[in-house]
């Protein structure tokens, strides 16, 4: 009966998909339109000739999406940190805008590709991934919903190609972080709603009689982000066969909402989210308890209901209000503390085992993670001043800032976290080869140490170069030669990319090898701690 | 923290274990919690100094007066203030008349530096130096002449700037879509490239004798019979070193056959009377100024 009702389902969606597709009034639009037609369809042919077969019921943790997902993050990580390294050349170099591509693979429009690919693409895809295995783990329960996790993580991916590929064609809202258009919203909110639900109904049939940090922070982030995706996205579509939409907000309400929403795409998504995955693998890789339970439930709630007023720290010296201006440095200096809350838990749970830096790779990756999370969460407050804030904004000392975060901690424990769960979920003994692992620590290590000491130079000096003025006010530098200043700090950052990139490719290759010659695990192991159903 | 020695006896766990992680009964560090405390005084304090809590009508205004409007406004006013008797005189001033090294003079160069800095350095390059189709400033070639008048005129005005009716205007036809022939073209060519000393060893001297012919009848009303240009109708000197779009072959065969029709904004009204004397007289000094 569900068979028949998927068909009908499918082919609905395949049909109205082609008559927009045939309406559509731009590429972008027909492209997705197609885009659906095609995923649709196939999944139709799919369906139908799986009617009637015998349907297995399978029990134990469900582990296929995250087989999958482990893949993925992988590779969407090789995607980002590739068209990273690219457009950070671009920027060195501007004859790689070339004239051919140009509307296509011009700078403006592979930048969101960029954030987008390594933020939710890569990440993205990491924290599904994780929180399905670690919500399984730490309840003892298979994930709630049957297929529908199959659907979150398939629908999340369909998100990923409808962004990446709008971004080329020009559909974009134009807001930072949040620049898919309104369809690729809708279908973001249907799958994450059916995220929330999978999750939760884990956590619901749990095992265990208590829920687990990691699930606190992975559940404040699933619905955080919700709320912010809604809010930040209102907006009227002007055509139904149309990409293009009008936004909801407009001035610096506008600009409120967008950075309400990016600054808690921070704090939710690579703070929270990436806290959820420290609290279960730090634990885990070193064997041995989290430090304090204490802390850990104060930094949280500290975390959580800190956060989601330091957005207006970016905006300082716009049209938004003082006050407003003010009340987001003050909360995001409150905020200094709680973010370290979760660095003290991760660094403190390896006392005891400090030793282990010393012979595992992974921990190592792992310790620099929390202490890159440490100085970012550190210099976060730090540029909220308003003071700082004057000579540090609009300067690349932000963009090195956000890549110390991103590369550093949301970059180190995803690794981390990969070699992690490969070797188990492949049922292998152990990594195919520590030493590459160590490889790819030591490049990505210097590749993140260039990237962010380039970008604190460059940023300092253009912020000097844009104030400073004469004894009788007049500017001294025009922004041409602020950036013409820039050149040898953009070419040292182009190659902590190059070095980042190719520490992600051992990895890659690492991984693989792990999963085809890797001696396999003795029976016991994991399936001693499956759920009883 | 690894100073510390290593326990002996791990401390309590909370005795919960979740897919074998357990957590220690740990207290809150005292550093972190003080830290947190401090931070959260100084949070209080600073809310009651500065402008900071919404309420019905407006916010509060904070204790120690302070809005970042008021303190942009005040550094401004400070310049200002310091600079008003200058800038007046500036605004005036006959720019032949300065003297250089006096204070008006030194006041113009800085102000003109910096507002070309702001405006004009995108085309012209931050150090004046030019670029393909934008004149080299440094220099002592001209296209609609280098004195102090010329060049603030050029400014205030532009060049066949669509929203000034007293730009400077003229234009050079496009020679290829009716009046020449392309062979025509490659014998102009070859002869103007025999007038200018970089260009006169690549010329096609076969063809500079005809083309001799084709320049007197076409171009020499404009560029005078010996090709040394005419800047009343900024038509420029061709047996300089100095070509604007470039000196090779092609390159002047397609200003030939397309014309070349550079724009300048106007900047009266954009910039004030000080600023374009300023800048004028900025780009007067650079080193071709007449």
């Amino acid at each position: 009966m569900w068979d028949y009702l998927k068909l009908v389902i499918f082919a609905l969606i395949t049909v109205l998909a082609a008559i927009a597709a045939s309406y559509a009034r731009d590429v972008a639009y027909q492209v997705h339109a197609i885009l659906v037609v095609l995923i649709a369809a196939g999944l139709f042919v799919y369906t139908l000739r799986g009617v009637g077969g015998e349907k297995v019921v399978e029990t134990g943790y469900m582990d296929g999406p995250i087989r999958v997902g482990a893949a993925l993050t992988a590779f969407w990580g090789v995607v980002g940190f590739l068209v990273g390294t690219f457009i950070a050349f671009q920027l060195a170099f501007p004859e790689l805008n070339f004239a051919w591509a140009e509307g296509y693979l011009n700078f403006g429009r592979l930048r969101p590709l960029h954030t987008s690919a390594v933020i939710f693409a890569f990440g993205g895809t990491a924290l599904i991934t994780s929180s399905f295995y670690v919500v399984q783990r730490t309840s003892g329960a298979r994930l709630w919903g049957g297929n529908l996790a199959w659907f979150v993580f398939w629908g999340y991916q369909i998100v990923i190609l409808l962004a990446a590929t709008g971004y080329l064609l020009g559909a974009t809202h134009g807001k930072e972080y949040a620049e898919p258009e309104w369809y690729t919203d809708l279908w973001l909110t249907i799958v994450w709603v059916a995220y929330l639900l999978v999750f939760l109904g884990t956590l619901m049939k749990r095992k265990e009689p208590h829920i687990y940090v990691a699930n606190w922070f992975f559940l404040s982030f699933i619905i955080t982000v919700a709320m912010l995706h809604v809010v930040n996205n209102l907006a009227v579509p002007v055509s139904i066969f149309g990409s293009k939409s009008v936004q909801l907000f407009a001035g610096v309400q506008d600009a409120m909402t967008q950075w309400w929403y990016g600054h808690n795409a921070v704090g939710f998504f690579l703070t929270a989210g990436f806290l959820g995955m420290m609290y279960y693998f730090v634990p885990k890789q070193a064997e041995r308890p989290v430090f304090s339970y204490k802390l850990s439930i104060i930094h949280f709630w500290a975390l959580i209901f800190l956060y989601i007023w330091a957005g207006p720290h970016h905006l300082h010296y716009t049209a938004l209000p003082d006050w407003a201006s003010t009340l987001g440095m003050v909360f995001s200096i409150v905020l200094w503390m709680p973010s370290w809350g979760g660095m003290i838990n991760g660094l403190m749970t390896l006392s005891g085992a400090w030793d282990k830096l010393r012979t595992d790779p992974v921990i190592r990756m792992m310790v620099v993670s929390i202490g890159f999370y440490g100085m970012s969460t550190f210099e976060g407050p730090m540029m909220s001043i308003r003071a700082v804030n004057s000579l540090s904004h609009y300067t690349d000392w932000t963009i090195g800032h956000v890549h110390s975060g991103a590369l550093g901690w949301n970059g180190m424990i995803t690794f981390g976290m990969l070699y992690f769960l490969v070797p188990k979920l492949w049922n292998r003994a152990g990594l195919y080869s520590l030493k590459l692992v160590s490889w790819h620590f030591w490049l990505a290590t210097i590749g993140i140490v260039l990237y962010a000491a380039s970008m604190w130079v460059t940023g300092i000096m253009e912020g000097l170069m844009w104030r400073e003025v004469d004894a009788q006010g007049f500017l001294v530098n025009s922004f041409a030669d602020t950036v013409a200043a820039k050149f040898p700090m953009y070419v040292v950052r182009g190659l902590g990319g190059v070095l980042f990139l190719g520490g992600a490719l051992i990895m890659c290759y690492n991984l693989w090898m792990t999963v085809k010659r890797a001696p396999a695990a003795e029976a016991a192991g994991d399936a001693a701690a499956a759920p009883a159903e | 923290m690894s100073k510390k020695p290593v326990e002996k006896k791990d401390p309590d766990t909370t005795g919960h274990e979740w897919d074998g992680i357990q957590e220690f009964n740990n207290p809150l560090p005292r550093w972190w919690v003080w830290v947190f405390y401090l931070t959260i005084v100084w949070g209080i304090w600073y809310t009651i100094a500065y402008p900071a809590w919404p309420l019905i009508k407006g916010a509060t205004a904070g204790y120690l007066g302070y809005s970042t409007r008021a303190e942009v406004a005040e550094e401004i006013d400070r310049f200002k203030g310091m600079n008003s008797e200058l800038e007046a005189q500036l605004a005036s001033a006959d720019l032949t008349t300065l003297t250089p090294g006096s204070d008006l003079h030194n006041y113009a160069i800085q102000s003109g530096r910096a507002t070309f800095a702001t405006w004009c350095s995108q085309c012209h390059g931050s150090g004046a130096a030019g670029n393909v189709g934008y004149p080299n400033l440094l220099d002592n070639d001209w296209l609609w002449g280098g004195s102090l008048e010329d060049i603030q005129m050029t400014v205030a005005y532009g060049i066949r700037s669509e929203d000034n009716d007293d730009t400077r205007y003229s234009e050079m036809p496009a020679f290829g879509d009716d009046y020449l022939s392309d062979e025509e073209i490659a014998q102009v060519v070859a002869y103007t490239m025999s007038l200018s000393p970089v260009t006169k060893d690549a010329a096609d001297m076969s063809l500079v004798a005809d083309g001799a012919v084709v320049f007197e009848d076409n171009c020499s009303s404009c560029h005078m019979e010996d090709g040394t240009g005419d800047r009343t109708q900024g038509a420029p000197n061709l047996t300089d070193a100095i070509w604007l779009f470039g000196e090779d072959k092609d390159t002047i065969a397609g200003i030939v056959s397309e014309g070349p029709y550079g724009v300048m904004p106007a900047w009266s009204g954009k910039l004030t009377d000080s600023q374009i004397n300023a800048v004028s007289a900025y780009i007067h000094q650079l080193g071709g100024g007449e």
